[in-house]
């Protein structure tokens, strides 16, 4: 039989506001333990949270960017369960009210553009981190991310496959990113995901019984631990059982999952609304402005791309998929490199360089990019050149300029020095001249190779062919 | 000079601290005196403070010259000080220390007031009689046979034995007011919001409000001038644009409208204290206020909806004594579920264990709309009747209790019965609204009755100002006999 495959994501963001959720806090990641907390993160008796703005706004901005209504009146929760990484023994979160709601993300998977549900987006509050091992017998807890600020992006169950789960994703993360409320770093956790997954025959309009896969903290591992449950849930299937509804832990180096709890376990979190905090407020006008401030989204700047500079859609799509990768193309464009030159640079070099060690992060600006290109176009460095120089910015995060004078890989203009060069190797390959000579023109080019292999590439192939064609029209005058 | 210190009001303190006829610090000894002689009767306190108060005391001479500067007072143990021990009369938090103040007492400190020492309670509150307390029992000042009432009974028993000239106390569904009526002192709940929370150890977060526990009505207003306002720390706290709660406090009543629910003088209350309600109507028809009967359908359901709204919220509120990061932890664990129940069944006791379960229970799925929802909708319904009320009336008056003080140990196997005492207290707290607890007089044993005034949200001067009028007509008395204490 063929089965469809359901999806739906609920991806938890860390929000980038400098102080936390319900304190002055600072959200930096690191830092020794239990130094980035005080009195209301570690719910110390009589403290309060109180609501930081920055929060509601980076949320609204999230829900805007991703075509929800914002909610004019929402409200904070608590949801109540016992761990010791939760030291009030509830998180704040929203239930019933959350800020933004019926949004949806659209996604180019495999080539065809897509629509995504966004069923809501709530606000709530990180939990601490348990450390277990080290000290035998018992654990340790650190408290410096609670209270650090989440949005919860709960999706509609419209993917069909583990690669549309992966680029809803990652395009979700692109949006976080240009609306700039996360820095969705998901290996220091700031971006984590939910797959709630089930499987239906081909054709069928009722959902299968579905499962929850928790925090998974790679896109990688959402896209390997959606396929893997899909399979699990037809083989089990197949062999005539049934998928129960639970919650299941996916192990990404054993490339398997395994049953966290069932629905008959599942926590009673006892929601009710947080009574220490007043109900949010937005009037239109606030969400008006808000919407104002959203900065230029990838869609548009597709369209300016493509349109007023001449960028050939697939490497537009690309460098405008992170805002990275993007803002890094303006600020080169901004310098006064030509849009396509520019737009080469990043689509080859930049981004086999970035593969390599698997990074989004280019270590300098785009000004050093412009200042590259320009380096090329006045005829200073060869193209080639240009490729050992960009190589060595990206490893070394060193000024184009700098590498160039200090490693001596300027082009050799001068002709006094060139001609030396040229008699050097003319003298040396007699063989060549005279074929040369003797019309087989083609042996010029072994002769140019050969120059530009004694100047490690660096003479100006203009002045060269110019001298060597002088000499040896003299040689063959005598 | 001779001073009968434990009969000082703040006004009468502040004067003599002013003229110099009185040092700040020998008011602050005086008062230690009086705890050593009379608090191992009482058991008011529950810890001293004494060095910090006497570092406090010297501030007077070169400080805030307020009316609180120097004047001796003392804490409910449920509101946080700085290094200071705060036990919300709990094993749980026995021996916890914060590295904080709360924002009332931190106003008072900042005022210049001597902290003489934290003061007994029902455990984190919960309770009418303080009998609650982890540590100690706390006497009737009046009668030490009988209980103070409660949660802030050792506030009241402090005050009424003259062991502070005024105190802090907590009210969740009249922990202020009750005790202040068995006590036969002055218990002022603001209107919720008027006194920021912050570092008041939450029972019920959405009924919990600070206020003054003090001898005369004019120095509740002072108190209150000093501890209310908007804090930054607690949003729930309000900026209600009135600074000075003692203004108009001694203008003639005549002309005010007020009425009194026919319930609060039916069903279970007693004969004495019906006698001296009815005498306090017929004060405030002598004096031109008008006194009309009214039904406030409602007043039944109110005891229902606060035992569920409070107890879930502290169901949830007291899940973070958990063994964990502070406070009481169970020796006695091999596993972290273990850890959780043998702490918090070791360290919290009976009542405080009976309000989590029934706070949980009403919070549960399949129980959540049975039980909490509806509690929520009746609020808003006793809001609307009080609401309807108050577009008629200035205020509305009734006894605070149904009864005066009982014996120690007469209701302690019996909490529901504990719990009917609250029937004229829990109403206010669901409405949010502001009331006051006059003592008007003794029943036929002897004890004091409380005459509870409840005003419209914000409106505290109007009640204060009938309070006062009242009170100066009535004037207090104390249960102390008159032995002066030399300093």
């Amino acid at each position: 039989m063929k089965y469809e495959i359901v999806i739906g994501l609920e991806i938890h963001a860390e929000l980038s506001t400098k102080s936390k959720i319900f304190c002055g806090c600072t959200t930096e990641f690191g830092g020794e333990p239990n130094t980035h907390c005080c009195p209301v993160c570690t719910s110390m008796p009589g403290t309060l949270p109180v609501m930081n703005e920055k929060v509601i706004e980076y949320a609204a901005k999230a829900g805007l960017a991703m075509n929800c209504s914002i909610a004019n009146f929402s409200k904070m929760d608590r949801k109540n369960y016992f761990y010791p990484d939760l030291p009030k023994a509830y998180q704040i979160s929203q239930f019933d009210l959350p800020i933004c709601s019926n949004g949806f993300v659209e996604i180019d998977s495999a080539g065809e553009n897509k629509t995504i549900g966004i069923t809501r987006i709530h606000m709530e509050e990180d939990a601490g981190k348990l450390l277990h091992d080290e000290w035998g017998k018992s654990s340790l807890v650190d408290y410096n991310r609670c209270g650090v600020p989440l949005i919860e992006i709960v999706s509609e169950p419209d993917m069909r496959s583990p690669q549309e789960a992966r680029d809803f994703a990652e395009k979700v993360r692109s949006i976080l990113q240009y609306v700039d409320v996360s820095d969705c770093r998901m290996q220091e956790g700031s971006l984590r995901a939910d797959v709630n997954l089930s499987v239906r025959p081909a054709g069928s309009e009722e959902f299968g019984t579905r499962t929850e896969m928790k925090n998974l903290n790679s896109f990688r591992s959402i896209f390997r631990a959606a396929e893997a449950e899909a399979k699990r849930q037809i083989r089990l299937i197949e062999e005539g059982g049934t998928v129960i509804q639970e919650t299941r832990r996916w192990d990404d180096d054993a490339g398997k999952s395994h049953s966290m709890r069932t629905k008959e376990e599942a926590h009673d979190y006892r929601y009710f609304p947080e009574p220490d905090l007043v109900p949010i407020e937005l009037s239109d006008e606030r969400i008006n402005n808000i919407k104002e401030s959203l900065p230029e989204m990838p869609w548009e700047r597709f369209e300016r791309y493509t349109k007023d500079m001449g960028i050939p859609e697939y490497d537009a799509g690309l460098i405008t998929a992170s805002v990275r990768t993007a803002d890094f193309f303006e600020q080169a464009v901004t310098a006064g490199a030509d849009p396509k030159t520019a737009s080469n640079w990043i689509m080859g070099d930049l981004m086999k360089l970035m593969k390599e060690i698997d990074t989004e992060e280019i270590p300098f600006s785009g000004e050093d990019l412009a200042e590259l290109i320009h380096l090329i176009k006045d005829g200073r460095i060869s193209n080639n050149i240009g490729s050992k120089v960009i190589e060595k910015m990206f490893r070394t995060g060193r000024k184009a300029v700098t590498i160039v004078k200090e490693e001596g890989l300027e082009v050799v203009s001068d002709e006094g020095a060139l001609e030396a060069i040229v008699d050097k190797v003319i003298s040396a390959n007699e063989k060549s001249v005279s074929d040369y000579l003797s019309g087989k023109k083609k042996a010029i080019g072994f002769l140019m190779g050969q120059i530009m292999k004694e100047t490690r590439g660096k003479a100006n192939p203009g002045v060269v062919n110019k001298i060597l064609l002088k000499k040896l029209d003299s040689i063959g005058d005598m | 000079m001779k001073f009968d210190v434990r009969k000082f009001t703040i006004k009468e303190a502040a004067k003599l601290l002013e003229k110099g006829e009185i040092s700040a610090q020998e008011l602050t000894e005086a008062f230690y005196d009086v705890i050593d002689a009379a608090d191992e009767s009482v058991g008011a306190y529950i810890s001293l403070n004494k060095k910090e108060a006497f570092k406090q005391s010297e501030k007077y001479a070169n400080g805030n010259k307020g009316t609180l500067a120097g004047i001796p007072m003392a804490v409910k143990d449920n509101m946080c000080i700085n290094g200071m021990k705060t036990t919300c009369g709990s094993r749980m938090l026995e021996g916890f220390k914060p590295p904080y103040t709360a924002t009332a007492v931190q106003r008072l400190i900042d005022e210049g007031a001597v902290i003489l020492g934290k003061l007994n309670m029902d455990e984190f509150a919960m309770g009418g009689s303080t009998e609650n307390s982890y540590f100690k029992n706390t006497r009737n000042p009046w009668n030490n046979d009988m209980v103070p009432g409660g949660s802030s009974g050792g506030s009241a028993a402090a005050v009424a034995s003259g062991q502070a000239v005024y105190a802090l106390g907590s009210d969740t569904g009249g922990s202020i007011r009750q005790p202040a009526a068995f006590c036969g002192v002055v218990g002022m709940k603001p209107t919720y919001g008027t006194v920021s929370r912050y570092g008041l150890v939450a029972f019920a977060s959405s009924l919990d409000q600070i206020g003054p526990i003090t001898k005369t009505v004019e120095d509740s207003a002072i108190v209150l001038n000093a501890i209310s306002g908007k804090d930054p720390m607690d949003s729930t706290s309000v900026d209600t644009g009135i600074t000075d709660y003692t203004y108009g406090i001694s203008e003639d009543p005549a002309g005010m409208k007020a009425c009194i629910p026919v319930q609060y003088l039916a069903g279970g209350i007693s004969p004495d204290v019906k006698k001296r309600i009815e005498e306090t109507i017929g004060f405030y028809e002598k004096s031109g206020v008008t006194v009309e009967e009214v039904e406030l359908k409602l007043a039944d359901y109110a005891i229902a909806a606060y035992y569920i709204i409070s107890s879930a919220e502290a169901s949830s509120n007291l899940a973070r004594y958990d063994g964990i990061k502070y406070g009481f932890r169970s020796e006695n664990f091999s596993n972290l579920s273990e850890l959780y129940s043998n702490t918090r069944t070791e360290g919290f006791g009976d009542e405080v264990k009976r309000r989590i379960m029934l706070g949980t229970y009403a919070l549960s799925s399949g129980y959540y709309d049975a039980y909490y929802k509806k509690a929520l909708k009746v609020r808003t319904l006793i809001k609307q009747e009080f609401d309807g009320l108050f577009r008629k009336y200035d205020f509305i008056l009734g006894p605070t209790a149904p009864t005066t003080a009982y014996r120690i140990g007469e209701k302690a196997e019996n909490p529901l019965e504990m719990y009917l005492g609250d029937v004229f207290t829990v109403s206010v707290n669901i409405a949010g609204l502001p009331a006051v607890s006059v003592p008007c007089g003794l029943d036929s044993k002897g004890l004091p009755v409380g005459l509870q005034l409840i005003g419209k949200a914000y409106d505290e001067r109007t009640i204060l100002r009938a309070a006062n009028a009242y009170q100066s007509q009535n004037p207090l008395h104390l249960p102390f006999e008159e032995v002066s204490h030399e300093i």
